[in-house]
């Protein structure tokens, strides 16, 4: 039994006993009593249950209904009841959401508050972005915003700032990638939780018992950025906010869709290896690095592999990986920037895609001399479309070639209807982004959202 | 005085610090039960046995009970007792409540309710408009038809007919807060309720019910909802009589929350129609007649599907005057979710019907879709001023290059308007009621004036010529929403007020809190009538032991009927308390004053604690009820004919919006709006209302999308599928203003209802985007709603390709 011990509102806490897939929500609610911070959906997409944590890097916020105790671990928590100051004293966002008639129902308003107060500590103020994870049903979040920018810029409170205490070692708890192999051959049944944002489903919304748990949020050279002059490479437990954060001089396109991947919440949580070793036929960061050429390091305790990215997921549900072998890193090699990511939902922010087609097209002097193309939901696995990539390269970057390579999708693609999208617009949508690519390339204004009134 | 006075609602510093307490935050007692529903996997099918050891032996569970263990009443429905708690021999969709697991926590319940194994005989379901066409599955014995003179043959005779049909989806609330209740039995067979409900009456009832008990056995408590929108009218009906049940067969204090994916699955949502239109106009573009076909998909069970259905009918006129009008409604019986009440219920629904209506005229006459409207608007209670708010540019001769048949033209506003004749039967409804107080055309030539209507009709023509990809559109919707329940015996309203011997006040009324600030409005009434600080009164949670009686907070009604309820209580004390001091003082009982936290009686001035100790002390007692109903309605549902309306609130905006054409992704990128809400109460909390009224019904007709399968099981029944708007889908720009005019007719203060009437503005977004696909080609658009980016993908098409 591991013991787990943080800071909860600046006061430490131990934890000895609890199941390691207690939600950090339902210890809140049932075992602290503490109820400001609410259940809204249980699965991370409606932010009611936002609370702020502390780590090495930063405070971040974070869905408390999709996080497992141990990954809090050595870090600091504060809930909306720690948000006011000693005496009482309101924080500027709690008093701007007051003056500004943020709430209505006040449901949704402690995760709104959470959000708010880590983006003010932060000094964030694209609060669009910041707050897209968190839903209201009554405002219309006018006023929300009104609140935000009310307190853009004024100074943060000191009860707010956390450090991370850190915490003892345990067994389930590895802090390196060495640990982490060891540990996993050892026990090669067990379930790895990276961010918990899909296997925190399993638990609060499949009800599975997941035993035993190997938690990676302590596996720090996991947490590596390494970029040179010739590969880009992510570890695998590199959060989907530094990922972007990374990528957006390099291929800004991507860092848009990361952007627009989950929210701030999840992305805190969600990292490129579970993103990749999930094999999810519409996780959105699989068809862009395939596009990029991208490629996987595995490892088996002192065994390492890399193979092609794409050539990791085999079926539906089914990917190279044997029993005890985890992602260690993605790669990728230095380009010039010619991705773009075309990210389709029927929601701009938090949505799943419908589909994700990504286009890294090379002309030379008016001639495609390189082309890959990959998307996601468009089959089983995420998957490049090579009929296309074969109708494109060496032909004329012109609109005959994208007319004619535009029915390869045909061969490529059988993809299916369900509640996101049909399979007729999947295909055509997919064909409609190669135009949406070649006429960006010439200039056009071709993003919606980048268009004002 | 309080009233009009722009405060915060009065929970917001408990909202902001998490103390706010909703029914899941309410310290439970030692050995409190937890619920969960096991449920029908098959949408329609005889149970032919149930083998539920697996739930029973489950770690945790305490019992599990079915119909067959329900002591008295197993009915949860709001109307006709076709809606049993747990089902009996037949299932009737997929997630109907078979079995109730009660265990001694939420996880161990939601667990054990999944291991029941239920064999069905299985039966063909009806999931489709036209399967319950084909069965005649319907509730009431046929369609109701509202008619108004000879529609088909003024339709006929017309120079201009359009006509055609489009399907309009349903809504699932998405209140934040999912549905709980707790319960806790008392001494003597007593039941202590908290529910989360809009509707504590039922509750009380519905529990009295299942227990075999009076319902003086019954005390229902609803401090606030995490939202309700209409899905707590009736919806939570189950989960406290289920608690009830457990706790009477226990002795233990049991609480039920959905898990968000059962709330979505169990629970009713907004009307899903099929509507059908023919309408003829003349060449100016006057209505001569419309005819309306509602398919109204209801779900298994009647819930209030009559009445939303004939709020439907109510509301197919919106703004305009129909000189002859025939409204056909049929009540389908479907094996889905009972769909139930939703913000405006009924009502959105018939104004989008007739809104398309003007859409699809405004394309093919070529007139621009808010002179066409304005042509048709219903008489205004007095002339419009002949001077706009900017003065009339003189007449310039019109280039004779413009083209005046495009929709990008703009009508002259100087130029005379057609005259249209009123039809016989004067300003009238298509069920006969005599429009008095219209307010649209003033607030539709204030609105146009403030949001530069002319001007950026004429810009967003010019960026559509320019841009191949990215098209623009304008929409502009009025909305006229009457406001009453159409049940008219629900008009009335009680409340209780004791002021105490320190001048403090107690207030409640039959209210609930679902987040639109009627507390505080009603308490603001209170302040006013004592003239005292708001802070003087406690504002207290409602409560059936309180006030009884009472009446659904829907139909946008609470602040109407119970701050006209709270008004009589508070004056009846504050006359007593001026009788007393003025027979102390003797002086004229009428010349008493309440002001400033003060009583004057002639040269005495006392604190209104003061005041209340003196008339204590006077033996005289400072507690009282009071009453209201509703004056003027009457209504009449079968022949449709009436005054179902004590008065009308008004709105319009307008949208812009920008399209991408290759997939049919889109965003609203401006919405103005001005709405009625007579002599605000409360402007701050109005425009909130207003706000987030819109943003929720654009959201109902842009990216909210109800998929059921093939099986009829819901497939969006989580937040990751079904998309509500986000904050990034709310208008970059969002210009709300509230009208300065006041209710004609005599409600609290001359307010007016605003619960409802805004959220059908969302549908100018709605409009826009049909305005936008519009100028891909030269067909007419005929969006379907939700216009998902695939439905504005498939409208592009249906314009650029004929496809």
């Amino acid at each position: 039994m591991m013991t787990i011990s943080f800071l909860l509102n600046g006061e430490t806490v131990e934890i000895e006993g609890a199941s390691p897939t207690t939600t950090l929500l339902d210890w809140l609610r049932e075992d602290r009593g503490l109820t400001g911070t609410k259940e809204g959906c249980n699965e991370g997409d409606c932010g009611a249950c936002t609370v702020m944590v502390t780590d090495m890097d930063e405070a971040k916020a974070l869905n408390a209904c999709i996080l497992f105790l141990p990954q809090l671990h050595g870090k600091a928590v504060r809930t909306v009841e720690g948000v006011s100051g000693p005496r009482g004293e309101a924080h500027p966002v709690q008093q701007a959401m007051v003056d500004h008639h943020g709430s209505q129902c006040g449901f949704c308003t402690p995760g709104f508050v959470m959000s708010m107060v880590a983006s003010h500590c932060n000094g964030a103020t694209d609060h669009d972005t910041q707050l897209a994870g968190n839903l209201c049903r009554c405002t219309g979040y006018a006023p929300i915003i009104r609140a935000a920018e009310a307190v853009e810029g004024q100074p943060v409170p000191v009860w707010v700032k956390d450090a991370a205490p850190g915490g003892a070692p345990d067994p389930m708890l590895p802090r390196s990638s060495d640990e982490l192999a060891r540990a996993y051959a050892a026990r090669p049944e067990a379930t790895l939780v990276a961010g918990a944002t899909d296997v925190g489903l399993w638990v609060t919304k499949q009800l599975r018992d997941l035993d035993p748990v190997i938690f990676l949020t302590g596996c720090d050279d996991l947490k590596e950025i390494s970029i040179d002059d010739h590969t880009i490479r992510f570890g695998a437990m590199v959060d989907m906010n530094r990922m972007g954060a990374a990528l957006a001089p390099l291929h800004p396109s991507y860092a848009e869709m990361i952007r627009r991947y989950a929210s701030v919440q999840v992305r805190h949580a969600a990292t490129v290896g579970g993103n990749i070793a999930n094999g999810s036929p519409i996780g959105d960061n699989p068809p862009a690095l395939i596009a990029l050429g991208a490629t996987l390091h595995m490892r088996h305790s002192e065994r390492r592999r890399s193979l092609p990215l794409e050539e990791f997921f085999l079926d539906y549900g089914k990917q190279d990986r044997a029993p005890g072998e985890f992602v260690e890193a993605v790669s990728f090699p230095r380009q010039p920037d010619r991705l773009k990511c075309y990210k389709l939902s029927k929601r701009f922010d938090q949505d799943i895609s419908a589909v994700c087609g990504c286009f890294n097209i090379t002309l030379d002097e008016g001639t495609v001399t390189a082309a890959r193309i990959a998307f996601g939901g468009m089959a089983g696995i995420p998957k490049r479309a090579a009929t296309v990539e074969a109708a494109l390269l060496g032909r004329p970057w012109s609109c005959e070639t994208i007319n004619d390579a535009k029915s390869g999708f045909d061969a490529d693609f059988t993809p299916l209807s369900d509640m996101r999208a049909s399979a007729e617009y999947r295909l055509e949508t997919a064909r409609a982004m190669l135009e949406r690519y070649f006429a960006e390339s010439h200039g056009a204004t071709g993003n919606v959202l980048e268009v004002t009134a | 005085m309080s009233v009009s006075k722009p405060l915060p609602h009065d929970a917001a510093p408990l909202h902001v610090s998490g103390e706010a307490r909703y029914i899941d935050d309410i310290p439970t007692p030692k050995g409190t039960l937890h619920l969960a529903f096991g449920l029908s996997t098959v949408a329609k099918g005889r149970i032919r046995s149930m083998d539920l050891d697996a739930a029973r032996a489950a770690p945790g569970v305490v019992t599990v009970l079915t119909a067959a263990d329900l002591p008295y009443a197993n009915d949860v429905s709001p109307s006709i007792h076709d809606e049993p708690l747990l089902a009996e021999d037949m299932v009737h969709y997929i997630g109907q409540p078979i079995y109730v697991v009660a265990a001694t926590s939420h996880l161990a319940a939601r667990k054990a309710a999944r291991l029941g194994r239920i064999a069905y005989e299985e039966l063909d379901a009806i999931l489709t408009i036209e399967q319950a066409l084909d069965a005649d599955s319907r509730f009431e014995e046929g369609p109701r038809i509202y008619r108004k003179g000879d529609a088909e043959a003024a339709i006929a005779s017309a120079k201009h007919v359009v006509e055609g049909t489009f399907e309009l989806g349903g809504q699932e609330h998405f209140y934040l807060e999912s549905q709980a209740a707790m319960t806790m039995p008392q001494e003597g067979g007593d039941m202590m309720v908290y529910s989360s409900t809009q509707h504590p009456t039922e509750i009380q009832h519905k529990v009295a019910d299942a227990l075999g008990v009076p319902m003086h056995a019954v005390r229902v408590e609803a401090r606030r909802m995490g939202g309700g929108f209409g899905g707590k009218e009736s919806q939570g009906n189950a989960l406290a009589v289920a608690c009830a049940v457990v706790s009477r067969a226990t002795g233990r204090a049991c609480k039920m929350r959905y898990d968000r994916d059962d709330d979505m699955t169990i629970t009713g949502k907004r009307h899903a129609f099929r509507m059908s239109y023919r309408a003829g106009f003349d060449a100016d573009g006057h209505i001569q007649g419309v005819s309306f076909l509602h398919h109204v998909i209801c779900g298994w069970a009647q819930d209030l599907s009559l009445p939303v259905a004939d709020r439907a009918m109510l509301h197919s006129d919106n703004a305009y005057l129909l000189p002859t009008a025939r409204i056909e409604s049929h009540r389908l019986k479907t094996n889905t979710q009972s769909a139930t009440a939703y913000r405006g219920f009924g009502g959105p629904q018939g104004v989008v019907g007739i809104e398309r209506v003007m859409d699809h005229a405004a394309h093919v006459l070529g007139i621009d879709p808010v002179e066409l409207r304005r042509r048709n608007y219903y008489e205004p209670t007095h002339p419009v001023p002949p001077t706009l708010s900017k003065p009339p540019e003189a007449l310039e001769p019109v280039d004779p290059h413009e083209d005046l048949t495009s929709r990008g033209a703009v009508e002259q506003i100087t130029r005379p308007r057609p005259v249209r004749s009123i039809p016989q039967g004067g300003n009238t409804t298509p069920y006969g009621m005599e429009i008095s107080d219209f307010e649209l055309h003033e607030m539709t030539e204030a609105l146009l004036a403030s949001s530069d209507y002319a001007a950026r009709r004429l810009a967003i023509a010019d960026w559509n010529k320019e841009n191949p990809i990215i098209k623009k559109g304008l929409g502009f919707s009025p909305v006229k929403f009457g406001i009453s329940f159409t049940l008219t015996h629900l008009n009335q309203a009680g409340a209780l007020v004791h002021v105490y011997q320190d001048g403090s006040v107690h207030l409640n009324h039959g209210g609930t809190e679902m987040g639109q600030g009627l507390f505080q409005k009603v308490a603001q009434v209170a302040a006013a009538r004592f003239g005292i600080p708001l802070e003087m009164i406690k504002i207290t949670a409602t409560d059936t032991a309180k006030v009884p009686n009472t009446s659904a907070t829907a139909a946008s009604s609470g602040s109407d009927l119970n701050g006209m309820a709270v008004k009589a209580a508070c004056d009846t004390i504050r006359d007593r308390m001026a009788a007393y001091l003025a027979e102390h003082h003797q002086a004229d009982a009428g010349s008493v004053r309440f002001a400033d936290g003060h009583v004057e009686v002639g040269e005495a001035r006392y604190s209104f604690a003061e005041a209340a100790a003196l008339t204590y002390q006077g033996r005289v007692s400072l507690s009282a009820t009071g009453f209201y109903k509703t004056p003027k309605i009457e209504w009449d549902r079968i022949k449709g004919h009436g005054r179902p309306f004590f008065y009308f609130a008004h709105g319009a905006a307008l949208t812009e919006v920008a399209v991408d054409t290759l997939t049919g992704e889109n965003r609203i990128l401006r919405a103005d709006i001005l709405h009625d809400a007579g002599a605000s109460l409360n402007p701050a909390l109005d425009i909130g209302q207003v706000e987030g009224g819109y943003v929720q019904g654009a959201g109902w007709l842009t990216t909210e999308e109800l998929v059921w399968d093939e099986k009829g099981a819901l497939r969006t029944h989580a937040p990751s599928t079904y998309k509500i708007p986000a904050c990034s889908d709310r208008p970059d720009i969002f210009n709300v203003t509230l009208w300065d005019g006041e209710n004609r007719e005599d409600t609290i203060y001359r307010s007016k209802a605003v619960g409802e009437p805004p959220f059908m503005l969302g549908i100018s977004a709605w409009l826009a985007l049909s305005d936008a696909v519009a100028a891909c080609g030269p067909a007419y658009p005929a969006l379907n709603a939700p216009a998902t980016a695939e439905e504005v993908w498939r409208g592009i098409r249906r314009v650029r390709d004929g496809v």
